[in-house]
């Protein structure tokens, strides 16, 4: 069974039908106990990282979901919800994440090509970086998926399961031990999507 | 690199899919599922479904095809028609719809666009634009291009990416339903004001005009069509080869993973 983190941002009903989609039972909580026994977890997020950091302190989930990545369980952040892994993010301020990978978010303003649009949104492709992460069994190097960002993680190439090509190497896939973390939304990511889930799930 | 994306628009009334030409004379085409699914699985990399009921009646028979469209439909879906309110955005956001696209309702209430933004992110807010040539200027159209505002299009879609709005859909009214070509001089005009992706709709016929496009107009980010798909005058699979033939990166779509 897979575990949704409702901490109240963002909508969580296409997430929870494209994990049913790969035969998986679902649920959307935001209690405490039923994600510390999770089988594995998924942390969504759209929108602001103080927001959503906020958020996800004032409910206590920030201490629960810690505690779990330490069990070892599998844990997937997605899009926002990746970038809540990481050590910080400067994104309007400076906001602490979870210090789950090293590494902080920074804006693709002043960093990416002048020409280049913001947010990036649209379909890119996947460069795996390093070994294969066991979430890319399913898919090849290259394979396309569907990103809407305008920061991104800034952290070592070890903890970079992948990357794409907007003017420069942007994080698409971090991972740090059970810890992933995607940028693209792989609910929205058609068939790749998909099969990024089914792997995630047979960790 | 991003690439150029194709969208299919499905105009739902009573729960089915139909398409007028120039706004006028509906006819029934399809069940909007199936037909998301088919244009999903023929490498559609996006789809819109437009409710042109939705000021009326059939609300709940929209939303409950969204979200039976989410249990099966893994690409980005925008959803525009009847959206006037914040409480419009949360209807069909939370039925599995990712972007909403606003139209008449920014023309009446302007600060939606920004309201919206601020609660839903730029991203999720679509300014769908309906323009056409009057006395040399482009001129915004409400209502399905049936009323004149006197608002000037390139000002209003300036204002409304000022406000918020994170994608342009622009809708020439002089070249929709012609099926001679996208209006890449109207296109131009807006690519060149704004940083926000624009998407090219009206007057697509063939696959040589998707390639006339984004060669004519390299930073129009996607080409979007209703009926040249659904009577299968065009052909998505054949369409995206073709543009990838061409020079234009798209995402060729993956016939079998799992």
């Amino acid at each position: 069974m897979v575990c949704i983190v409702d901490y109240g941002v963002g909508n969580l009903f296409s997430l929870k039908c494209s994990f049913e989609a790969v035969g998986q039972e679902t649920v959307i909580t935001s209690d405490a106990e039923v994600i510390a026994n999770a089988e594995r977890l998924v942390l969504p997020g759209v929108g602001a990282f103080g927001d959503a950091a906020q958020k996800l302190r004032d409910s206590g989930l920030d201490k629960v979901v810690t505690e779990y990545a330490r069990t070892g369980k599998p844990l997937l952040g997605i899009c926002l919800g990746m970038q809540l892994l990481f050590d910080k993010s400067y994104e309007y301020g400076e906001h602490d994440g979870l210090g789950l990978i090293p590494g902080s978010i920074v804006p693709f303003k002043g960093r990416v090509h002048e020409g280049l649009k913001i947010p990036q949104m649209g379909w890119n492709r996947l460069n795996i970086n390093g070994g294969k992460s066991p979430v890319f069994k399913y898919i090849n190097d290259g394979d396309f998926v569907y990103f809407v960002h305008s920061y991104f993680a800034e952290t070592e190439s070890k903890y970079v399961a992948a990357y794409t090509d907007y003017g420069m190497d942007v994080t698409a896939a971090a991972h740090n031990k059970n810890v992933y973390g995607c940028q693209f939304h792989p609910e929205k990511s058609g068939k790749v999507g998909l099969a990024i889930l089914k792997a995630f799930c047979e960790l | 690199m991003l690439t150029k994306r194709i969208i299919p628009c499905l105009d739902v009334r009573d729960g089915r899919v139909v398409k007028g030409v120039n706004f006028d004379g509906l006819r029934d085409v399809s069940s909007p599922i199936e037909l998301a699914e088919f244009y999903s699985d023929s490498g559609a990399d996006e789809l819109v479904f437009y409710d042109i009921t939705a000021s009326y009646e059939n609300r709940a028979l929209f939303t409950d095809i969204l979200c039976e469209t989410a249990k099966k439909v893994f690409i980005p879906l925008t959803v525009g028609g009847g959206i006037n309110t914040v409480a419009d955005f949360e209807r069909v956001l939370s039925c599995g719809a990712d972007k909403v696209s606003v139209n008449s309702g920014a023309i009446k209430n302007p600060a939606l666009i920004g309201e919206a933004a601020k609660k839903y992110g730029d991203q999720c807010v679509v300014l769908s634009v309906d323009a056409k040539r009057v006395d040399g200027k482009y001129r915004v159209f409400a209502r399905g291009g049936r009323e004149d505002t006197g608002l000037d299009a390139l000002e209003w879609i300036k204002r409304g990416v000022d406000s918020g709005a994170g994608e342009i859909v622009l809708n020439s009214i002089d070249t929709d339903g012609v099926k001679r070509g996208f209006d890449t001089e109207m296109l131009e005009a807006v690519t060149s004001i704004v940083n926000v992706p624009v998407i090219a709709s009206g007057g697509a016929g063939c696959i040589q005009d998707f390639v006339d496009l984004f060669r004519k107009v390299p930073d129009v980010d996607a080409g979007l069509a209703a009926s040249v798909f659904h009577f299968g005058e065009v052909d998505i699979k054949e369409l995206k080869r073709e543009l990838d033939k061409n020079g234009i990166n798209v995402r060729l779509n993956k016939e079998k993973l799992l």
